[in-house]
């Protein structure tokens, strides 16, 4: 530090200069607390306020303070530029300083100019504004500013206030550390000054600076510290002001004092100056304090040099700026420049900071532990997935930047690579690529939707149990064949594939190698042997050794016989090749190209030839050996065998000598030649007398010669020659072909020929094609590959897979053969499966003329035609076919429990066999194949296997099976999954989550468990095992009880559906909003205006509607007004009357026409007889009951208002349940009679005792469904009234009302009007919102869409239905449910002549199908059609399903029929019949049987909505809907609009019903079973519901009824009423009887049982009456059932 | 049901509707009512009510006040569906039609004391700017079918609303019989005030309880 006495006095100068500028650095602290800059004198006054003693024209001092300043920094800057030469780093505190100044001039010279670059201010003063306040920052703005007048109190309080602030951040934030932020203050500290950085720290108010200023000032305690050492050292002097600040109270008083003086003269220089307050001391303290600001500089210049050169020592400069901080006590005030910083040093300073990793490779040594050396694991064997590819530059670059990590090196595996997991890309992409946009797509890859068909003849499932769907794959490899023959082979192929043949032949040998076996073991064996031998030496050998010795010699003639087959074949192949490559060689040579690219190296293996020599003699000497040992062997018995024979011989011989001596006794003619004559003569004799043994002959001397040289011949033969260098035959492909143009003509046209052809082949699989492959063209290696697999997905069983070859030749094909592949065991899967070579050939004559050698064709290979031979297509085609594995790698494959002989050896399925060991099924045995197979544990294909081995080892048997994504589920789970199950309440609380019938309304389930009582489940329970039990009790009747299992299947899953399609909200729903009005309305709302308040003719309102679910019990009422009745029977009086009219038929015509004949003939006496009526209605629903006051006559008035509560099924009035409520309402006219009963004998004459009974006239039945979906019902009903009513008679009063009865009388029946709706009005569900799939075509879906919505906008009040969905939940259009169907063939047979009886039968046939609204059982969720035989079936349906059935019904019979879409009351939107006929349209009610004219008032039918027929639907386009106002003519265009008309003709849609209906008879027996079954359960109830009464049965009465019921059936329940009241009148003619008989189809017991306690028999009183009931079955076909049930009430009369 | 082992617990709930907030609108008043689950059931209180039409005031012109008092008492065998509070607020528009003006709902705080909770409001928009206009001019503006819709988070996905405007309410809850079915509430700082004096208990404490 050369200069460092200058820089004193520089900086001594400028610490004067500093002193008067004071004034300027109090403006800008006024400044700086208000954050904002502050007009000029606005700083003046703050300045004024603050530091009274200042004199008034400071402002004056300050400018030329400026001045001077400036002047100063001029020259200063120029000299510290000269200096920065030799001594750079002291220049940097002087820019500093200089820098400091200035800004605060500039500050004070833009008065505008924001502060922020460079603020100056000191913490202390900060704290007074923008700081938050500390606990301790005591110093507050007004005891500054009363306390002015000691600036050394103040001084004070500001050194308090800044320590105790940094304390308490030091304590607060000490763990603050932020590196970033610390290069942050690096970087700012050359744009900012020392004390603006705190201050500027603090003024953002905690923002990005804080935490840099508070790691400083953490860092500042030690660094004091050490400064303080130093410079005490150094100067002999403490650094005051930083041990006054920090270390006041923990340090000895000596430097405190210091300090305090330091502090003092810093922070009013001015005051030094100006008012010498402590004068004495000044002088001193002015050294002290320049010394201390140039050990200061010195100590900056070294953090700076530090800085510059090394980042690492932070520390120091943040040292330094901590002094600084306490520097900034006030006064001090330094000012600074932005400075610029040279490019170079920025550089430099930035290669400080920033680390650019290089793209260099880097050493392995750095990557990996020292010491070590890279381990490769692929190298040991291990697998080693393939890495993502990765460029090597940015590999380099990671690596680096890793590596400059600390512990970077445990990024690297052991290989000195970065670690990575295998690359988890799949290599084929899945999803074939589109490389076009939609638009542009080639026409030929354009997807076309077609309809999937359904073939009827799907037979033979794979009935598997249930669970996995029939999912089963198979995949067709098809990957190649090879011709070993073919029609275009030439001469050269011929002998070519010959010579492959061969040539496989030898290499499968080879590699079999038996050869070389055998003569391994036959080394072997010989040495065994020979060892033996030495072992017992010359002793003798045992018995046991001998015998072993014997079997050993056997094997090795044995093997050696082998080996030398074996080496024979193996010479011929050899030979044989060497012989057919020769010919090839000549054929070419001869025919001067080549065709086939084959050749043949022989590769000579040279041996030595003395040591081959040797062996060669070795193997000879051996095998002569052991030949001659045989031999001797052979010839030692033979002899020994010969031994004994030539004994036996010999005493045989003597024997016959004997003999022979006796004879020649006798003869002694000869003794010459004795022996050989002897012999012969013997010989002779003996063929003629007894047959001696033979002479044995002498065994041969083996012939020791021939052997050796047979041994050397035969090895020879079979083997090299010794020397003979071992030939390797090599066949290779790559031979030139002689091209096209060298050929000859014929040639050419052959390979013309060969080129033209292509093959394919076609996957069959049952005898149908389901596949094919691509065409390949034929090579001239006549070698195909295909390489395609066929996915199979199959459904049926596998019978058979076939391939067909084929061959293409320009447009034909020819089927060259098929090739039957074996259907896999399933245990064979894709990815193990071999490829099997299966051969063909074909038996096809093709000849050529040309090269060709052809097929059946004999040719030669001879010049002169010899050696022909005939060759026929052949080869082998490679394929496999397995089970496909699925995504999880399930096999596909069917079970094998299925009873399929052919499969009856399939083994069980096991995972194993995915990875090629099939059948391994003992873990022991696996283990010992995964050993033996050497698998890679580390290869993820054998993770299974290995995961298996690990626990077959371990004996654990609970290893997962699966992979879990929430590895930490179980820890979630606050109870375990057994407890769960366990659980009752937990069982409750899930069951009514899951929205199960019984509990989706349950309320309180239990906290504790033990309150949850095992009842809860019962019905639950009891309705899941019903769901398998089919319980016959409850129904009467095995099939209906079948029956009502099936639709209650169908209803719950549709009602599943129905709940999950709940879910789904819209808009309206949720939010109520008006709709827009359009002009008509706002126009009817004009209109509405001038309305009179009270019209004479007040006109029902449609009231507000009501969501249901916010209703609860009592809510809703149901308003029925009951306003009159009409033509209600009337009494007769128990008179003896003749019948008046007896009629047994009815026709169309009569009926039509009936009203006068009935007129006439009906008595006029009844006008006179006062015959009165006097009936009530009585109102029943649910329970409870509401009746009407009485009325007079026949046709009673009563126009009452009847209010009855209604109340939700469970509370529960959500629109679901709502719309499933089957209660019905009931409205019955009963006719109140009043009897007079005798008084007593006294009283008689003078009091009249009465009693009140109540006759059943008729009902009215109106499912709730039915007000629900229409809101209000409001019409005229027919009555149903018994067609006969004991005691009364339909009659109608003729001269009243003549006129009106003209129309009415058509009619016969009852009618009553009714008003009823429910209060308040209840929104019905909206049906679902769900489009169903359909088999339909989309136009046809589409046209009908629009037909629909067009008549919805322009009939609105017109039902029109073109599509209907089918039991299965499938749209179907309607027409497709008509087609003429053949009704029971009895019924037709009934009636033979009459065609009208017939279909009044008919129509009463299908009317007695029980009824069953589809909105019941399938609540609101759609209407659904099923086809006629699942109606029959079902024997259920609603008016849908009957209409389509009658309709099908008259088709059959000739008539023309159509289907009415419309309106009808009371079931509202329905379906009728009408049908066409003398000239006359019916309609036809389908459920009751009824038919209508089309001008008869009564037909409930009102709207006609479109009609349909087998082949069209028409939409009502007339005025009117009503059917007696419109006409039925469809062929009129002007009325009727047609779906299929000449634009969109009909397609032609076929019928969904079936061709034929098939029933079946009727069970006599049952119905006869039932109808007593009935007739008990009706006693029983009756009995029941007259619990305080004695219930008499009449049986006289009873057995009458019964007589009658089978006549009511025959007739209809048509006019037999007088019949047979007159004649139980005539057998109980002292009875009053009320009765009637109850007509209902059959489907329950319990309708039946509600009809007839609604009808109230029951209820009579009396204590003298008697009860008579009868039940008639009437069985139709297809168990059809009508059920009469008669019932009476008898009063005996007096 | 015996002190010991309680099946259900209670849950008392005092409070009030204290007041609104809607800048706009003036002359409003509320209704609320209870949505809860199945294992829940009011033994006493009101259910649902219907507060006084208040005006703004002139010294606070953005507040409503109503200082419609709650009170209800649930008991419960299950916190599953634990009750939630549907405040919905109603007032005329510029022709004089009643329209809505907000719904809001929360939860009935779980634990005990004292709460103050201030729920946003929200309405339905139309469908369409004709659909506002018109209902604008009609006074019909959209509305839920059921105001317990904004209790639920089923089919909210079809509705579009906008907020209005802000409801406080303030609860004072009590419960009875929790713990004891195993259903802690308090927070756990309660439970750390507890925990302190036992431990302290092997300390200095021991012995004023030794003595």
């Amino acid at each position: 530090m050369a200069s460092s006495s200058d820089l004193r006095e520089k900086l001594r100068k400028k610490r004067r200069a500093l002193q008067h500028s004071l004034q300027v650095k109090d403006d800008v602290d006024a400044d700086t607390q208000a954050l904002v800059p502050t007009d000029r004198s606005q700083s003046k006054e703050t300045a004024q306020r603050d530091m009274e003693e200042l004199t008034a024209g400071e402002e004056e001092p300050g400018d030329t303070l400026r001045r001077n300043l400036k002047a100063q920094r001029l020259r200063r800057r120029r000299k510290l530029e000269e200096a920065s030469v030799d001594d750079k780093s002291m220049v940097e505190p002087f820019h500093e300083t200089v820098g400091e100044v200035t800004a605060v001039q500039q500050i004070s010279q833009s008065d505008e100019k924001p502060v922020e670059p460079c603020v100056v201010s000191s913490p202390a003063q900060s704290q007074r504004g923008d700081l938050p306040p500390r606990p301790q920052a005591k110093p507050v703005p007004g005891s500054s500013h009363s306390e002015s007048s000691t600036m050394r109190q103040r001084m004070k309080d500001k050194l308090k206030a800044a320590r105790s602030k940094a304390e308490s951040l030091l304590q607060q934030e000490a763990s603050q550390d932020g590196p970033a932020s610390r290069l942050q203050s690096l970087k700012d500290r050359h744009t900012l000054t020392r004390f603006d950085r705190e201050t500027d720290a603090d003024l953002r108010g905690g923002g990005d600076d804080h935490p840099s200023s508070l790691n400083v000032k953490v860092k500042f305690r030690e660094a004091v510290r050490r400064v303080r050492v130093d410079s005490k050292s150094e100067m002999g002097l403490p650094t005051a002001e930083e041990a006054y600040n920090f270390f006041t109270f923990d340090f000895d008083p000596e430097p405190d004092e210091e300090t305090r003086k330091g502090q003092k003269r810093r922070t009013r220089p001015e005051g030094e100056n100006e008012e010498g307050e402590d004068g004495g001391d000044d002088d001193e303290e002015k050294e002290e304090e320049d010394k201390e600001e140039v050990t200061e500089v010195d100590r900056e210049h070294q953090g700076e040099d530090e800085e510059r050169d090394d980042n690492a020592p932070l520390m120091r400069d943040e040292e330094e700026e901590l002094f600084l901080i306490d520097q900034s006590a006030d006064d001090f005030l330094v000012f600074k420049r932005a400075e610029y910083m040279g490019y170079q040093r920025r550089l430099q300073s930035e290669n400080e900071l920033l680390f650019t990793p290089s793209f260099l490779t880097v050493p392995a040594s750095s990557k990996v532990p020292e010491n070590m050396k890279p381990r490769y694991l692929e190298e040991e064997g291990l697998y080693v997935g393939e890495r993502p590819p990765m460029s090597l530059t940015n590999q380099n670059i990671l690596e680096n930047r890793i590596l400059k990590q600390e512990q970077g090196r445990k990024w690297f595996g052991d290989d000195g690579r970065i670690m990575a997991l295998p690359d988890p890309i799949k290599e084929s992409s899945t999803r074939p690529p589109l490389f076009h946009i939609e638009d542009d797509l080639d026409p030929a890859l354009q997807t076309v939707y077609r309809k999937a068909l359904v073939s009827k003849h799907a037979s033979q499932y794979i009935s598997v149990g249930g669970e996995t769907n029939g999912d089963y794959q198979l995949d067709v490899d098809v990957s190649g064949l090879i011709f070993s023959h073919h029609p275009l082979f030439s001469q050269e192929h011929v002998l070519g594939s010959r010579l492959v043949q061969l040539y496989d032949q030898h290499l499968s040998r080879q590699h079999r190698n038996l050869t070389e076996h055998l003569t391994t073991k036959l080394n072997g064996l010989r040495n065994t042997i020979g060892n033996m031998l030495e072992v017992h030496g010359g002793q003798r050998l045992t018995p046991v050794m001998q015998q072993r010795i014997s079997e050993y010699k056997q094997e090795v003639r044995n093997t050696r016989r082998l080996r030398d087959l074996e080496q024979e074949k193996d010479r011929t192949l050899l030979k044989g090749i060497v012989k057919i490559w020769k010919e090839i060689k000549a054929l070419r040579d001869f025919q001067r190209f080549t065709n086939t690219p084959y050749k043949l190296y022989l590769r000579r293996e040279e041996v030595e030839r003395a040591s081959d020599v040797r062996e060669y003699e070795a193997e000879i000497q051996a095998e002569v050996d052991e030949l001659l040992d045989e031999m001797e062997e052979d010839y030692q018995r033979k002899v020994t065998e010969y031994r004994r024979q030539q004994e036996e011989w010999k005493v045989w011989r003597r024997k016959q000598r004997a003999k022979n001596k006796k004879k020649k006794k006798t003869q002694s003619q000869l003794d010459d030649n004795e022996d050989d004559e002897d012999n012969d003569d013997d010989d002779r004799t003996d063929g003629e007398a007894e047959p001696g043994p033979p002479k044995p002959k002498p065994p041969e001397e083996p012939d020791m010669e021939g052997v050796e040289k047979q041994v050397s011949e035969k090895a020879s033969r079979i083997r090299r020659k010794p020397g003979e260098p071992i030939l390797v035959p090599e066949l290779t492909a790559s031979g030139p072909i002689t091209p096209n143009e060298q050929c000859p003509r014929g040639e050419f046209a052959r390979r013309e020929d060969v080129a033209k052809r292509s093959i394919f082949i076609k996957v069959l699989y049952n005898d149908k094609e389901v596949s094919r492959t691509d065409n390949r063209s034929l090579n001239s290696d006549f070698r195909v590959h295909f390489g395609q697999i066929f996915n199979l997905k199959i459904v049926n069983w596998p019978e058979s897979i076939k391939l067909q070859v084929f061959e293409v030749l320009g447009l034909s094909t020819t089927l060259l053969a098929d090739v039957f592949v074996p259907v896999p065991e399933s245990s064979i899967l894709t990815g193990s499966a071999p490829s099997e070579e299966l051969v063909f050939s074909s038996n096809l004559r093709v000849m050529f003329d040309h090269e060709a050698v052809g097929s059946d064709v004999p040719f030669s290979f001879e010049v002169d035609g010899s050696n022909r031979q005939t060759l026929l297509t052949s080869g082998k085609l490679s394929c496999s076919v397995s089970w496909a594995v699925g995504e999880d790698d399930v096999p596909l494959a069917p079970p094998t429990t299925q009873p399929k002989p052919m499969y009856s050896g399939l083994k069980q399925l096991d995972a194993i066999a995915s990875i090629g060991a099939s059948g391994l099924n003992d873990m022991k045995k696996l283990g010992e194949w995964a050993t033996e197979s050497r698998l890679d544990p580390n290869d993820p294909n054998n993770a299974d296997i290995m995961q298996l081995l690990k626990v077959a080892s371990s004996g654990e048997v609970t290893a997962p099976d699966y992979f879990r994504l929430e590895q930490l589920q179980e820890e979630f789970n606050f109870v375990s999954e057994e407890d769960l199950e366990q659980s009752r309440r937990f069982r409750l609380l899930r069951l009514r989550n899951q929205e199960v019938a019984e509990f989706r309304n349950y309320k309180f389930v239990p906290a504790m468990e033990r309150e949850v009582t095992d009842k809860v489940f019962e019905e639950y329970e009891r309705r899941l095992k019903e769901g398998e039990i089919v319980d016959t009790k409850g129904h009467l009747d095995a099939h209906r009880a079948l029956v009502a299992k099936h639709l209650h299947k169908i209803r719950e899953s549709i009602i599943n559906r129905f709940l999950i399609a709940k879910h789904h909200f819209i808009m309206s729903d949720l939010v109520q909003e008006e709709q827009v009005p359009t002009i008509g309305i706002l126009g009817l709302n004009l209109f509405k205006l001038a309305e009179p308040k009270r019209p004479l003719k007040p006109q029902r309102k449609e009231r507000k509607k009501v969501t249901a679910q916010n209703l609860s019990d009592g809510d809703i009422r149901l308003l029925l007004n009951i306003i009159r009745a009409y033509d209600i029977p009337v009494r007769k009086p128990s008179v003896n009357k003749p019948a008046v009219t007896s009629k047994s038929t009815r026709s169309f015509t009569e009926t039509l026409t009936a009203g006068q004949s009935q007129r006439a003939t009906q008595g006029s006496d009844w006008l006179l007889n006062q015959v009165q009526v006097r009936p009530f209605v009585e109102v029943s629903f649910q329970r409870s009951v509401l009746q009407t006051t009485t009325a007079d006559g026949p046709n009673p008035c009563w126009n009452e208002d009847l209010q009855l509560p209604f109340s939700a099924p469970n509370g529960d009035y959500s629109t679901a349940n709502l719309q499933s409520m089957k209660d019905e309402i009931f409205i019955n006219i009963f006719d109140e009679v009043q009897y007079e009963l005798g008084g007593d004998g006294e009283d008689r004459g003078k009091e009249v005792h009465t009693r009140l009974e109540k006759h059943w006239l008729g009902s009215v039945k109106i499912p709730f469904s039915t007000i629900y979906f229409q809101s209000r019902i409001d019409g005229t009903f027919k009555v149903d009234t018994p067609p006969v009513l004991l005691g009364y008679s339909k009659e109608r009063s003729l001269a009243s009302d003549g006129g009106y009865d003209a129309v009415r009388s058509l009619t016969e029946g009852a009618f009553i009007t009714l008003f009823i709706t429910i209060e308040p009005q209840l929104v019905p569900g909206e049906t679902i919102r769900e489009k169903f799939e359909s088999q339909e075509s989309e136009g046809l879906l589409l046209a009908s869409e629009v037909f629909e919505r067009d008549a919805a906008v322009h009939f609105p009040d017109r039902p029109c239905l073109t599509t209907v969905i089918n039991i299965n939940g499938k749209t179907v259009f309607i027409t497709r449910y008509l087609r003429p169907l053949n009704p029971p063939q009895e019924l037709l047979d009934a009636f033979p002549n009459s065609p009208q009886e017939a279909t009044d039968l008919i129509a009463r046939y299908v009317s007695l199908i029980p009824s069953l609204p589809d909105s019941v059982s399938f609540a609101g969720v759609c209407d659904l059609w099923s086809t006629c035989d699942q109606f029959l079936t079902l024997l259920a349906g609603d008016e849908e399903e009957h209409a389509v059935l009658l309709c099908n019904y008259f088709l059959s019979m000739g008539k023309k029929a159509w289907l009415i879409i419309g309106t009808a009351i009371p079931e509202g939107p329905t379906t009728y019949v009408l049908t066409y006929e003398q000239n006359r349209y019916l309609i036809w009610n389908p459920s009751s049987g009824q038919y209508y004219g089309q001008y008869d008032t009564f037909c409930p039918l009102q709207t006609v909505g479109c009609l349909v027929s087998a082949d069209n639907v028409w939409l009502n386009t007339q005025a009117y809907t009503s059917p007696l106002r419109i006409r039925f003519d469809v062929t009129k265009a002007k009325l009727w609009k047609p779906f299929f008309s000449r634009a969109f003709p009909n397609p032609g849609l076929s019928s969904v019903q079936p061709e034929e209906l098939v029933y079946r008879h009727t069970d006599q027996a049952a119905a006869a079973e039932l109808q007593d079954r009935i007739e008990k359960i009706l006693k029983e109830k009756i009995m029941e519901w007259r619990p305080r009464n004695p219930t008499r049965w009449n049986r006289y009465c009873t057995s009458t009824l019964r007589h009658f019921l089978p006549k009511l059936e025959l007739s209809r329940g048509r006019d037999v009423a007088d019949e047979h009241r007159l004649e139980l009148q005539s057998l109980l003619g002292d009875y009053r009887i009320s009765g009637f008989p109850l007509h209902l189809p059959f489907s329950e017991v319990r309708p039946i049982v509600e009809a007839v306690y609604s009808t109230g028999v029951h209820n009579v009183e009396a204590s003298n009456v008697e009860f008579a009931l009868a039940v008639h079955v009437h069985a139709y076909p297809n168990n059809v059932l009508s059920v009469w049930v008669y019932l009476a009430s008898l009063i005996r009369m007096r | 049901m015996t002190a010991n082992s309680p099946s259900v617990f209670l849950l008392m709930i005092n409070g009030q509707i204290e007041g609104a907030n809607f800048p706009e609108y003036d002359d409003l008043y509320c209704k609320y009512c209870f949505v809860y689950g199945h294992d829940w059931a009011p033994t006493s209180g009101l259910e649902e009510g219907i507060s006084q039409i208040t005006s703004k005031g002139r010294d606070s012109p953005h507040r409503l006040v109503w200082n419609f008092p709650l009170e209800i008492t649930f008991k419960s065998t299950n916190p599953l569906g634990w009750p939630q509070i549907v405040v919905s607020v109603y007032g005329p528009d510029t022709f004089g039609n009643d329209v809505v003006r907000g719904y809001g709902a929360t939860h009935i705080p779980i634990t005990p004391g004292q709460h103050t909770r201030t729920i946003p409001m929200f309405v339905p928009e139309s469908t369409s700017r004709l659909q506002k206009f018109t209902s604008w001019l009609l006074g019909r503006r959209p509305e839920f079918t059921d105001p317990k819709v904004v209790a639920q988070g089923e089919g909210r996905e079809v509705t579009r609303v906008s907020s209005q405007g802000f409801v406080t309410l303030s609860f004072n809850i009590v419960t009875k019989d929790m713990k004891r079915l195993g259903y802690d509430t308090t927070a756990t700082e309660t439970t750390h005030t507890h925990t302190h004096p036992v431990a302290a208990g092997f300390g200095p404490g021991n012995q004023t309880l030794s003595m």
